[in-house]
């Protein structure tokens, strides 16, 4: 089962007048790691934003597992099993770490906008919800308002409302921005953990991470992908050197 | 404030069932409470007043549903409300005139079932948009069927409304609804009813998701959830609620006008809820109590009793955004730990020179008011039963007293009350520390 998870053809994206997304065509294959590196204001985080709805692309289109996506809602893609995280931590930060993930459960158990069965009597999503909790060490911190979690539990919390659903692909939008080099191995530790088995798709700019995780690399330079490939062969790729790494050497 | 987890405080499964006891409890309680009452407040004015309380419950906490609830604010909830209260009456007219086998107790749902459909309607356009949008469509709609109900005289029945007469239904266990206290216990019965219900949907899957797209629509969208469907879901049981509101009033009253969907009625609900607190699902309930009380107490008090209304609305915003039962919450640590009592003579005094100095205020506001709009009936008043002219400077001189050494008090006694307030908190903490 080595065929494409999701398959970007010939992406681009305008705000107005400016290009941001200038031709894009990727292929994440299903079951890899793939990670997207780039610098800041290449696109990353706006390919990430089309690939899951955010934003509609220019033109191109978007492949997911076969099924054209193109143009969907955001929550119509999330119900055809493409979950995403954000790079500013965006959870529900009024409600308590353990709504938190049971709201991110209920969808993908068949629930949808059910108003006539007692939440707290569904054992499976009880059951789901105490799971990724484990995940994502926060079992501790259940009854506490999301809002006043430390950083490195919110950015936690962030994947494990992605990873909650039970999604098959897993788009992470820099899991370890902002984190100590502690805290990132934690994170990096939980990505490996959730991510087995399934699709990942991550935007990162520690390389440590990136080379120690990553099956693919993706080199996204001003709007166009110019190279993809295996994390050896992309370290020593001069055109990334050139154009990422800043070595001319 | 972070302790203000409000209405979301979960139920992990342990605790389960010792919360589900605690809660049917709590409604067996207030089941009793509703059937002793009349027992308790006999009069006339006592009964008609605990009638429109459980009216105003049910509608305040129908808009909580939106403002609380869902995080949408609405300026038209009138409309859910008077358009049940006419299709109830409309039904009701019906069925006195063709003799159909309807019992009074049913025509609520009439109203319910009303709310619902114009909720249905106006709601597929008007939850399209979330935040100010929703907030000014809401304002439109009303605007729209308040001034319908003046030009559609049919349906409406113009500025007179539209009568009826709710002892000639048809009739089960030979029950009139001519007394007042047969429609009390009506409207208690379904009082309690919608407030079961609508407690009810705060847990379950949807009441969650409307939590969460108070909190941040967007991220619902990357859950699985479309959070317009959920704010449209809302908005018609909202409507629902509404209508059986406006239902009972049509009993209650045997009369339905124009005012019922206009915008003062769309704005004293958002009072009520507001002024409750709308974070917690009891907050609508004390808000509705409160200001039905008010609005029957104050008129009778005073003439410009609107004024102090809206004091209490600004200071609430302003002061205590959480509402009554915010700032009960607040307390509610050191009433579990028992350190309740500590703050109970600091927050005396402050009530106390609080008093003197509201005093002061209100006597200003009245003598003012004399002078000015009543001033040809004559320079004598009385406050507090004290006959006095507001033609001599001496009353002047006494409020000017009353608020400059009340305010003055005040402020020295705030501090010591807050004080006392976060150090009783500190020592609750403590105290759960070990636990």
């Amino acid at each position: 089962m080595s065929g494409s998870a999701i398959e970007l053809v010939g992406i681009e994206k305008n705000f107005g007048r400016t290009e941001i997304i200038r031709g894009v065509s990727l292929e994440v294959l299903q079951g890899e790691r793939h990670a997207m590196i780039g610098p800041n204001g290449a696109g990353k985080s706006t390919l990430f934003n089309l690939i899951s709805g955010r934003l509609t692309p220019t033109a191109g289109s978007i492949v997911l597992k076969g099924e054209n996506i193109t143009g969907l809602a955001p929550h119509e893609i999330n119900r055809r099993g493409l979950s995403r995280s954000f790079q500013v931590t965006n959870i529900f930060p009024r409600l308590s770490v353990w709504e938190n993930i049971r709201c991110a459960v209920l969808w993908s158990m068949g629930y949808r906008y059910s108003f006539w069965q007692a939440i707290d009597r569904l054992a499976d999503v009880s059951a789901r919800t105490e799971h990724v909790l484990n995940e994502i060490n926060l079992v501790d911190r259940r009854q506490i308002q999301a809002g006043v979690l430390t950083y490195a539990e919110q950015r936690a919390l962030e994947i494990g409302i992605t990873i909650a659903g039970g999604a098959e692909i897993i788009l992470l939008d820099e899991p370890t921005a902002g984190m100590s080099r502690h805290e990132a191995e934690h994170a990096v530790a939980l990505i490996r953990k959730v991510s087995e088995g399934r699709t990942l798709l991550m935007i990162e700019h520690d390389m440590g991470v990136v080379f120690n995780l990553a099956d693919r690399i993706s080199v996204l330079v001003y709007g166009k992908v110019i190279a993809c490939d295996a994390p050896a062969r992309i370290k020593a790729d001069p055109a990334v050197q050139q154009a990422y790494l800043g070595t001319t050497a | 404030m972070s302790e203000l987890a409000q209405t979301a405080t979960l139920t992990p499964a342990r605790g389960r069932l010792r919360s589900a006891a605690a809660l049917y409890g709590l409604w067996i309680a207030t089941a009793v409470l509703f059937i002793v009452l009349p027992q308790i407040f006999t009069s006339g004015t006592a009964l008609t007043t605990m009638s429109l309380m459980g009216i105003a419950i049910i509608f305040a906490l129908s808009y909580n549903m939106l403002l609380g609830q869902t995080g949408m604010l609405s300026f038209g909830h009138a409309v859910y409300y008077g358009l049940g209260g006419f299709l109830a009456v409309h039904a009701m007219n019906t069925v006195l005139r063709d003799g159909l086998p309807i019992p009074l107790p049913l025509i609520p749902l009439v109203g319910g079932f009303a709310g619902l459909l114009f909720g249905v309607i106006f709601g597929s356009v008007s939850t399209r948009r979330a935040g100010t949008a929703f907030a000014m469509i809401s304002l439109g709609l009303g605007e729209l069927v308040a001034s319908s109900a003046l030009i559609l005289r049919n349906f409406f029945g113009g500025e007179e409304g539209i009568t009826t007469n709710r002892t000639k239904l048809f009739r089960i266990f030979d029950l009139s609804f001519g007394p007042q206290y047969q429609v009390y216990y009506l409207i208690a019965a379904w009082c309690l009813i919608c407030m079961i219900a609508m407690y009810a949907l705060t847990r379950t899957p949807f009441g969650r998701m409307c939590n969460a797209v108070r909190e941040n629509p967007e991220r619902v969208h990357f859950v699985g959830y479309n959070p317009q469907v959920v704010r449209f879901i809302a908005f018609c049981l909202a409507g629902f609620f509404a209508g059986i509101a406006g239902g009972l009033a049509a009993i209650n009253f045997e009369i339905v006008n124009s005012a019922y969907v206009g915008a003062g009625q769309s704005g004293l609900v958002l009072l009520a809820a507001f002024i409750g607190g709308v974070g917690f699902f009891i907050g609508p309930v004390l808000g509705a109590i409160l200001v039905t009380y008010l609005q029957i107490m104050l008129s009778d008090v005073t003439e410009v009793w609107q004024l102090y209304f809206g004091f209490l609305f600004v200071g609430m915003v302003m002061f205590a955004p959480f509402g009554i039962a915010g700032l009960l919450m607040m307390h509610e640590p050191l009433w579990r730990t028992g350190t309740l009592a500590r703050v109970l003579p600091a927050y005396a005094l402050a009530l106390v020179t609080g008093l003197v100095a509201l005093t002061g205020v209100i006597l200003f506001i009245e003598m003012i008011f004399h002078f000015t709009v009543k001033a040809p009936d004559g320079p004598m008043m009385s406050f507090l039963r004290i006959r006095f002219s507001v033609a001599t400077v001496l009353p002047w001189v006494v409020a000017a007293l009353l608020v400059g050494v009340g305010g003055w008090l005040f402020r020295r006694v705030w501090p010591i009350a807050t004080g006392a307030f976060h150090e009783a908190l500190a020592h609750a903490r403590e105290r759960r520390q070990p636990a």
